[in-house]
C-alpha cells in the first residue's frame, strides 16, 4: 500500500522541479506499480483487491501528471498555491493568441488542400515554441522559484499543446 | 483437516497445492483453453486430440451441443445453430449494421439483441457461456478438479458493454474469473516471455470478427501498452462474406434461403483457406432447389475483392501509433495473431506498412489462449520461474459524459493506462435545480449520438441554488478489468447516488441471476456434477495423507483407535466411487473426526523429535 497523503513528486522519490530524468521516472513508476498493481493480489481478499485498485489508480495518476510537461508545471505551481488553470481568469497574452489563430487558419487551408508537408511544417514550429517556452519554465520554476511569474508560459503552454494535438489529428486524418 | 497440519517445513503438505488456472481466448469462430503444465503453457485438446472448439452452439431438442457436433448442423438446422456470437454480445439490434447476414430469429428489445431458438429465447451471454461451459468442463477433466480461476480474454477494442458481458458470460458458466485479459496483450505475454523480447512491438490481431492493433513497449519484465485501436465488426468472416457475395454475382443467383447462406458461407471459407497454399480454390455446392455451383476463385480475384477490409485494417494501426507518439521503423516486431492473419495479402500489406517481415514463429489460433494462462497461473498465486513480470494495460475508448446540446465531455481519453480514477465537477444550468441527469458514454466522437450510451442515471436531492452555485463531482473509475463505474456526489450536502455501469446494453444483475436460476434447473447435472468433483479431490487428499500417517505412526493408535479410522477411510472411499457429493462430504466429515486425536498425538511427537538434540538457549 502507498502513502496517499504523499505529492506526486514524493511518491516516486524525485526532486520537486520541472525538468527532471524522465527515465527515473519511468523507473521509479514501473517498481512502484510492481508492487502495488491488481495483479499481484488477484488471489487475495476483497479488502487487499480494493487497496491495490486505489494504489495503482493513484501511482497512474501522479505518473500522467508528472510525465507530461504541462501538467507537470501545473503540478509545480499547484503545490505553491497557484492554479494555473482557474475557469475564472483564462487570459492569455493578445499577440501570443493572435499567432495561434493564424497557424489554426493556415491549417484548415492546408487541409483544405490536403497539402500534408504544410501541415507538417506548422506542427514543427508550433512544437519549436513549446520547447522554448519549456527552457523558460524551467529557468523561472527550478532556478529563480518564480513561480507568479511562471503562469502565463504555463497557460501558453497548455494552449500549444492542445493545439499540437489538434494538428495532429487533422494530419492523420489526411494520411488515412 | 486436522492431519493436514502435519507436514515438514518447506514441502507441501497436498500433492496438487497448485490452483487449476486456465487461460480462455473466447474467440469468435473457434475457442481454447490452456493451462499451465511444469512451467509451459500448454492447450487443453479434447479426446481426439483436437485444441480448437469451434465457437458454435446448437439448441436441440434434448439439449445443447457445442464444437464440432453443433458445427455439423450450421447447414441444415442454421437458425438453432449459433455460430460468431460474440459479434452480438454487448449490441442492440439497431448496432448490427450487418444483422440480415445472420440467418437468425433475431428478437429485439431494451439493451442486447436476443435470438429465438427452439429451446427459447436466448441472449449472446447465454451462448456464449454454453462454450465456456464446454471449455470448463474440458479443463476440469483434463485437470483432475474444479477450475480455481480463469482469464478470459476479449478483444482489446471491446467497449464496457461489450466487456461485462463477456463477464458475464463467464459468471453464467461457472468460471471463478481472475481477470478480462485484451487478446493482443495477452500474446505480447506469450511472445515476449519466450523470446526475452525487449523493445516496441505491434501485435495485429484479425480474428474471426474483430480487428485489434496493440503498440507495447517490453522493457524488463513489464509489458506496457502504449495504444491500441481496431474495429469491434472487422474479422476473417468479412472475407468469407466477400466470396460469398462474389460467387452469388458470379453465378447471377438470386438472394438464398438462410440454410443455402450458411452453405454457400461454409464453401466460401473452405475457398478461402485453401488460397493461403494455392493460386486457385474451387467453390461447389448444390443449393436447396437443385441449382449447381461450380466456380473457381484466384488468389488474384481474392486480393482484389478484399483489398478494401485489408485497408481498413490499416487505419486503426496508423491512429495506435499516431496514439503512441511512434513512426512504424520505431516497431521493432510484428505479433501476427489470428487464424485470418494466414492469409498472404494480409501478411504482405502489413510487411509493406512497417517495412519488415511479420514474425510468424508462432501459432496464430494458439497464442491468445496460451498467455492467458501464463497470467492466469501468476493471478492465482501459483509461483513459477521467471513470473516477475508485469502487465500495464489501457482502455481502448475515451469514457465521458453528455453536457449540454448533446455534446461529450471526455473524463478519461482513450489509451489511459487502467486502473484509472477521474473525477469532474458539474453544476446546474437553472436557479433552484434539484436533480441532474447523468449520461455516461463511450467513444470518441464530439457528438453523443455517435458515441455508444453506458448508463443514465439521475442524482437527486440537490439542495435548490443559484444556477451555477451547486457544485456535483462526478467520479469515473475503471477497474483492472477495464470495466467502469460511476459515481456523482453534490458537494455541499454530500448527496450520493452511485451506479456501476452495466445497465442499458449489459445485463442487470437480476437477469444474471435468472440466468443462473434457469441453468440450475436446465443443467443441474452440471452443477452436482461440479460439487462432486471438488468433494472428490477433498476426499483423495485426506485419504492420501491419512494413509501415510498410518504407514508411518500406527504405533500411536490403539488397536481399536485403529479400527475405528480404518472404517472411516473405507467410508470415504466407497464413496469417492458413487455419485453423491453430500454422502462424500460426510464421510470426509467423519474421517477427519476419527483422526483428530492421532493429529494431536502426531503432533506432539515432531514437536518433541524437533526439540530433541538442541540446547535450551538454541531455543529462544
Amino acid at each position: 500500500m502507498i502513502d496517499f497523503s504523499r505529492n506526486h513528486f514524493e511518491l516516486f522519490g524525485l526532486p520537486e522541479r520541472f525538468r527532471f530524468d524522465a527515465e527515473r521516472l519511468d523507473e521509479a513508476y514501473r517498481k512502484l506499480q510492481g508492487d502495488v498493481h491488481p495483479d499481484r493480489f488477484a488471489a487475495g481478499s476483497d479488502q487487499e483487491k480494493r487497496i491495490a485498485l486505489q494504489s495503482s489508480a493513484r501511482v497512474n495518476e501522479a505518473y500522467r501528471a508528472l510525465r507530461d510537461p504541462v501538467l507537470r508545471a501545473q503540478y509545480l505551481l499547484e503545490l505553491h498555491g497557484i492554479e494555473a488553470m482557474a475557469e475564472t481568469d483564462t487570459r492569455l497574452p493578445l499577440d501570443f493568441l493572435e499567432r495561434q489563430l493564424e497557424r489554426r487558419e493556415e491549417a484548415d487551408a492546408a487541409v483544405d488542400a490536403r497539402d500534408s508537408r504544410a501541415l507538417a511544417a506548422i506542427s514543427d514550429a508550433v512544437r519549436a515554441d513549446a520547447a522554448e517556452i519549456e527552457t523558460m519554465l524551467a529557468q523561472a520554476l527550478d532556478e529563480e522559484h518564480a513561480y507568479d511569474a511562471a503562469l502565463m508560459p504555463v497557460r501558453e503552454l497548455k494552449f500549444l499543446s492542445k493545439l499540437e494535438d489538434d494538428l495532429d489529428a487533422m494530419q492523420g486524418d489526411l494520411d488515412d | 483437516m486436522a492431519l493436514f497440519q502435519i507436514s515438514e517445513p518447506g514441502e507441501a503438505p497436498i500433492p496438487h497445492a497448485r490452483r487449476r488456472a486456465i487461460g480462455i481466448d473466447l474467440g469468435t469462430t473457434n475457442s481454447l483453453v490452456a493451462t499451465m503444465r511444469s512451467g509451459l503453457a500448454v492447450v487443453l485438446p479434447d479426446e481426439d486430440g483436437r485444441p480448437l472448439v469451434p465457437s458454435i452452439v446448437r439448441y436441440c431438442d434434448n439439449g445443447v451441443d457445442v464444437g464440432f457436433a453443433a458445427m455439423a448442423h450450421q447447414a441444415d438446422d442454421p437458425q438453432n445453430t449459433i455460430v460468431s456470437v460474440k459479434r452480438l454480445m454487448g449490441r442492440g439490434l439497431a448496432d448490427l449494421s450487418d444483422a440480415r447476414r445472420f440467418p437468425y430469429r433475431f428478437v429485439d428489445g431494451p439493451g442486447m439483441v436476443r435470438i429465438g431458438t427452439r429451446a427459447g429465447v436466448k441472449s449472446p451471454v447465454e451462448i456464449s457461456a454454453e462454450i465456456l461451459r464446454a471449455l470448463r468442463m474440458r479443463a476440469e477433466a483434463s485437470l483432475d478438479g474444479p477450475i480455481d480461476g480463469a482469464v478470459v480474454t476479449v478483444p482489446a477494442y471491446f467497449d464496457d458493454a461489450q466487456r461485462q458481458a463477456t463477464k458475464d458470460a463467464a459468471t453464467l458458466a461457472g468460471l471463478p474469473i481472475l481477470r478480462l485479459l485484451n487478446e493482443p496483450t495477452a500474446a505480447a505475454v506469450a511472445y515476449g516471455l519466450d523470446n526475452a523480447a525487449e523493445g516496441i512491438y505491434a501485435v495485429y490481431d484479425l480474428g474471426g470478427g474483430t480487428f485489434d492493433i496493440s503498440i507495447l513497449k517490453l522493457s524488463r519484465g513489464v509489458f506496457e501498452v502504449l495504444a491500441t485501436n481496431g474495429d469491434s465488426a472487422l474479422g476473417g468472416d468479412d472475407f468469407d462474406h466477400r466470396i460469398f457475395c462474389w460467387a452469388l454475382e458470379t453465378a447471377g443467383l438470386p438472394p438464398p434461403t438462410p440454410a443455402d447462406a450458411r452453405l454457400l458461407l461454409m464453401r466460401a471459407r473452405e475457398a478461402k483457406e485453401m488460397l493461403t497454399g494455392h493460386d486457385e480454390a474451387p467453390l461447389r455446392a448444390t443449393l436447396s432447389d437443385g441449382t449447381k455451383l461450380d466456380l473457381a476463385l484466384t488468389k488474384e480475384t481474392f486480393t482484389s475483392i478484399t483489398q478494401t477490409l485489408v485497408g481498413k485494417t490499416l487505419q486503426p494501426v496508423k491512429r495506435a501509433l499516431r496514439d503512441a507518439g511512434l513512426a512504424p521503423t520505431d516497431v521493432k516486431g510484428v505479433v501476427l495473431v489470428g487464424g485470418a492473419t494466414r492469409m498472404p495479402q494480409i501478411r504482405r500489406a502489413v510487411a509493406t506498412f512497417f517495412g519488415q517481415p511479420p514474425l510468424t514463429n508462432l501459432n496464430p489460433d494458439e497464442v491468445v489462449a496460451l498467455g492467458a494462462a501464463v497470467q492466469a497461473n501468476k493471478l492465482a498465486g501459483n509461483r513459477e520461474k521467471n513470473d516477475d513480470w508485469l502487465l500495464l494495460d489501457v482502455i481502448p475508448l475515451s469514457l465521458g459524459l453528455e453536457t449540454m446540446g448533446g455534446l461529450t465531455e471526455k473524463i478519461i481519453p482513450r489509451n489511459s493506462t487502467i486502473p484509472v480514477t477521474r473525477a469532474q465537477e458539474f453544476t446546474t444550468f437553472k436557479d433552484g435545480q434539484t436533480a441532474m441527469a447523468i449520461h455516461v458514454v463511450q467513444g470518441e466522437r464530439e457528438k453523443v449520438a455517435d458515441c455508444r450510451s453506458l448508463a443514465r442515471f439521475e442524482l437527486r436531492g440537490i439542495p435548490p441554488l443559484a444556477a451555477g452555485a451547486a457544485r456535483i463531482r462526478v467520479t469515473f473509475d475503471v477497474d483492472a478489468d477495464g470495466l467502469l463505474a460511476v459515481a456523482a456526489r453534490e458537494q455541499t450536502t454530500g448527496v450520493e447516488s452511485t451506479i456501476t455501469v452495466k445497465p442499458s446494453y449489459g445485463l442487470s444483475d437480476s437477469e444474471i441471476a435468472r440466468m443462473l436460476r434457469d441453468s440450475f434447473t436446465h443443467a443441474g447435472d452440471d452443477m452436482m456434477a461440479r460439487a462432486q468433483a471438488e468433494a472428490r479431490v477433498d476426499a483423495e487428499q485426506i485419504v492420501a495423507a491419512t494413509q501415510s500417517a498410518l504407514a508411518v505412526d500406527a504405533e500411536l493408535l490403539t488397536a481399536s483407535e485403529r479400527a475405528h479410522i480404518d472404517a472411516a477411510l473405507a467410508g470415504v472411499k466407497s464413496q469417492i466411487a458413487g455419485g453423491d457429493h453430500r454422502a462424500l462430504r460426510a464421510a470426509i466429515a467423519a474421517l477427519n473426526d476419527a483422526t483428530g486425536e492421532f493429529a494431536a498425538r502426531r503432533m506432539d511427537r515432531s514437536v518433541q523429535a524437533a526439540l530433541s538434540g538442541k540446547r535450551i538457549d538454541a531455543l529462544s
